[in-house]
């Protein structure tokens, strides 16, 4: 299993922008193909949603996305089964709902997690003092999975210098007040997230939801290390576009960040 | 005898007990929601607690349900009906508020702290519309922009109180995603709520949710329980009932009316009564208490209808306002504890329950309490002795259902 910290801090420090784009778990037979194209296109690390009937940190899309996966059959079990077969050089974390993994139970989820190759967690329904209450971070930490911690504009700077240092992985600074979704354009919020991230943590701090076209994530990059791009991606793929549409989205996000 | 002075019609008991510092009810709540919303949370929860030890706010609370919501509510003595159960059946009247049901307790309660914290917007879900009148009430009484979120069924299946809401001045947003009822309303009111929350706060309607909604909302309710308890001592020349029933959607008429008795008096049988839709067998149903298993969707941690992955289950009832597959986090407390005991009626059950009160006294609830009266009306003689004195809390006014059931029952 590859660290996601250790291989983001890696490719941050030669200089690259770092890219993670979204992909819903078990959104059609050929989603594992879809993450595999985003890996060779030019992907740092790949989010793998494992479908909740009640997403409510997120949009439209996303919301589809995950109803259409859950109709298809997906389950948690599922897609992380599935995931095992991702055979790429780039580290995954899943992003779902706490209600999954609380069903799953912590340490059996932690480490199926592990069986996959899946190195992360993103659980934005899972606040900080609530990740410690329950003590899903020491089950994570047993199993080797690192756990995303989200820091939003209204999160207080003292509370998001705990949340920079209780987060594994990266620190997923939320671009804007909202859930997922396209924008037409990049938040103000944007740029004083990742100042804000960057003045407090050397953990890499990625911005992400509603970042939407390579213009707009070659902005956000210039205030962070990278970006997380998920809508965009995923309305693509409900419009029947498959790995070769993925593929060809990240490698335009990925010319724009590298330009 | 002088005429009271303003404000001096209601007299609230002291604030009840609080959940633990981390909201918790024993092993239920908390605060499981994306970071965003966690200042306006806390904010929220620190102006509640200061508001409600404050004398000051506490005045213009009671003022208000007294001069404008119209309590205190009355406990009626049922005769007729008690004589055709075999029991001694006394009702508290929540249905004869302003806007006809005991949301508006906690709603007056709402809009006053939103007003102390500065915001100019309330944003509402609701069921069968009724905690969505309430709210668009109190912000066209302040003068509050208002938005309610409310599931296409349910604006179908209660096109009343949607036009009322729109005549109050709310927008009304209809929820397609999901089962497009009571839970997806709640989901996009959240995703509203996490856009807007440092101009809007969230007028969550029942004891549901992160901390401290549960907690601040059944405060907001409790005068239900602490009205009844003194007048049915008044009634029952200082006996209490021995059974105190209530509907449960999210629990907020049950936990209102409980918290008067809960604690004040251990003798006292505590019933919530779930929507049983077409039997608990059927899968069609809203018992989360009965066949919910614990988890954590919506901030709290509770009991949930949802499958063995942790999906949450679509309710089923012929009760908009029941039609919801959790329950508050206090009541999954009590349920544990043994404190309270929670039962079901089915559709038939709930609609013969309606008739019922409408025809021995000319009373013709809202479908959720509905439930109450069709569940005491199987268990009279069974489970509720003969003889058995039972407080029903009758949650409010059947006007909203009167379409809807026209259509079932046809000609009468
Ligand atoms: C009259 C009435 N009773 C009960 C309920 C259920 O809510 P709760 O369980 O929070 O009292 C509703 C909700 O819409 C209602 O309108």
């Amino acid at each position: 299993m590859i660290s996601l910290e250790a291989h983001l801090r890696a490719r941050r420090s030669q200089g690259r922008k770092l890219l993670v784009p979204y992909v819903t778990g078990g959104l059609g037979k050929d989603w594992i193909e879809v993450v595999r194209a985003c890996a060779a296109n030019g992907a740092d690390a790949v989010e793998i949603g494992i479908p909740f009937s009640d997403p409510i940190m997120d949009g439209k899309v996303i919301q589809e996305a995950s109803q259409r996966a859950l109709d298809l059959g997906a389950t948690p079990e599922s897609v992380i089964a599935q995931a095992a077969a991702i055979d790429v050089d780039i580290p995954l974390a899943v992003m779902t709902y706490y209600n999954l993994v609380y069903r799953m139970g912590h340490n059996r989820f932690a480490a199926s997690l592990a069986g996959s190759g899946i190195s992360g967690a993103i659980l934005p329904d899972l606040p900080l003092d609530e990740l410690r209450r329950g003590g899903f971070d020491s089950a994570a930490e047993l199993h080797g999975i690192e756990t995303v911690l989200l820091a939003s504009p209204t999160t207080t700077d003292a509370r998001m210098v705990e949340i920079c240092e209780a987060a594994r992985g990266f620190v997923y600074g939320v671009s804007l007040m909202g859930v997922t979704g396209e924008r037409v354009a990049l938040a103000d919020s944007a740029k004083i997230m990742g100042e804000r991230l960057k003045a407090t943590t050397d953990r890499p701090a990625l911005l992400g939801v509603g970042i939407s076209t390579a213009a707009q994530a070659r902005e956000a990059a210039g205030y962070a290390d990278g970006v997380v791009v998920g809508s965009a991606l995923v309305r693509k793929l409900l419009q029947s576009g498959g790995p070769d549409e993925a593929g060809a989205f990240v490698a335009e996000l990925r010319a724009a960040l590298d330009s | 005898m002088n005429a009271p002075a303003r404000g001096e019609t209601v007299q609230l008991d002291p604030p009840g007990p609080e959940p633990t510092a981390d909201g918790r009810f024993g092993d239920f709540g908390g605060r499981f929601v994306p970071e965003s919303l966690i200042p306006a949370l806390e904010e929220l929860e620190e102006s509640f607690r200061t508001a409600w030890h404050d004398d000051a706010f506490r005045l213009q609370y009671s003022t208000l349900l007294g001069e404008y919501a119209g309590r205190p509510t009355p406990v009626t003595e049922c005769h007729r009906l008690s004589e055709r159960l075999g029991l001694r059946v006394l009702l508290k009247r929540e249905d004869l508020t302003h806007t006809g049901s005991h949301k508006i307790n906690n709603v007056l309660g709402q809009a006053l702290l939103t007003r102390r914290m500065g915001k100019q917007r309330v944003i509402a879900e609701t069921g069968a519309g009724q905690h969505g009148v309430a709210t668009a009430t109190a912000a066209a009484l302040f003068g509050l922009d208002c938005t309610v979120y409310m599931g296409a069924v349910d604006v179908e299946r209660q096109a009343l109180n949607v036009w009322r809401m729109k005549l109050l001045g709310a927008e009304v947003v209809p929820v397609t995603s999901g089962s497009a009822t009571l839970k997806d309303a709640v989901n996009d009111a959240m995703r509203e709520w996490v856009a807007s929350v440092e101009s809007t706060h969230y007028c969550l309607g029942s004891v549901m949710g992160p901390h401290p909604f549960p907690w601040m909302v059944r405060e907001f309710q409790r005068v239900v329980g602490d009205e009844s308890r003194k007048q049915c001592r008044a009634i029952l020349d200082g006996a209490d009932p021995q059974y105190v029933v209530a509907c449960i959607g999210g629990g907020s008429n049950a936990m209102g009316t409980f918290a008067g008795f809960v604690d004040h008096c251990p003798d006292v049988q505590l019933i919530g009564v779930e929507a049983g839709g077409l039997g608990l067998e059927s899968g069609h149903h809203g018992a989360a208490v009965n066949r919910g298993v614990p988890g954590i969707v919506h901030g709290m941690k509770s009991l949930f209808l949802q499958d063995e992955f942790g999906q949450v289950l679509e309710a089923a009832s012929i009760s908009a306002g029941l039609d919801y597959p959790g329950v508050g986090p206090e009541h999954a407390q009590l349920a544990k504890l043994g404190r309270a005991r929670y039962e079901y009626a089915t559709d038939d059950e709930a609609v013969a329950g309606f008739q019922l009160l409408a025809e021995t006294e000319g009373i013709v609830p809202a479908l959720e309490p509905s439930h109450a009266i069709g569940w005491l009306a199987r268990e009279a003689g069974r489970s509720i002795p003969a003889g058995s004195t039972v407080l029903v809390t009758l949650s409010g006014r059947g006007d909203k259902d009167a379409a809807q059931l026209m259509e079932r029952l046809g000609e009468l």
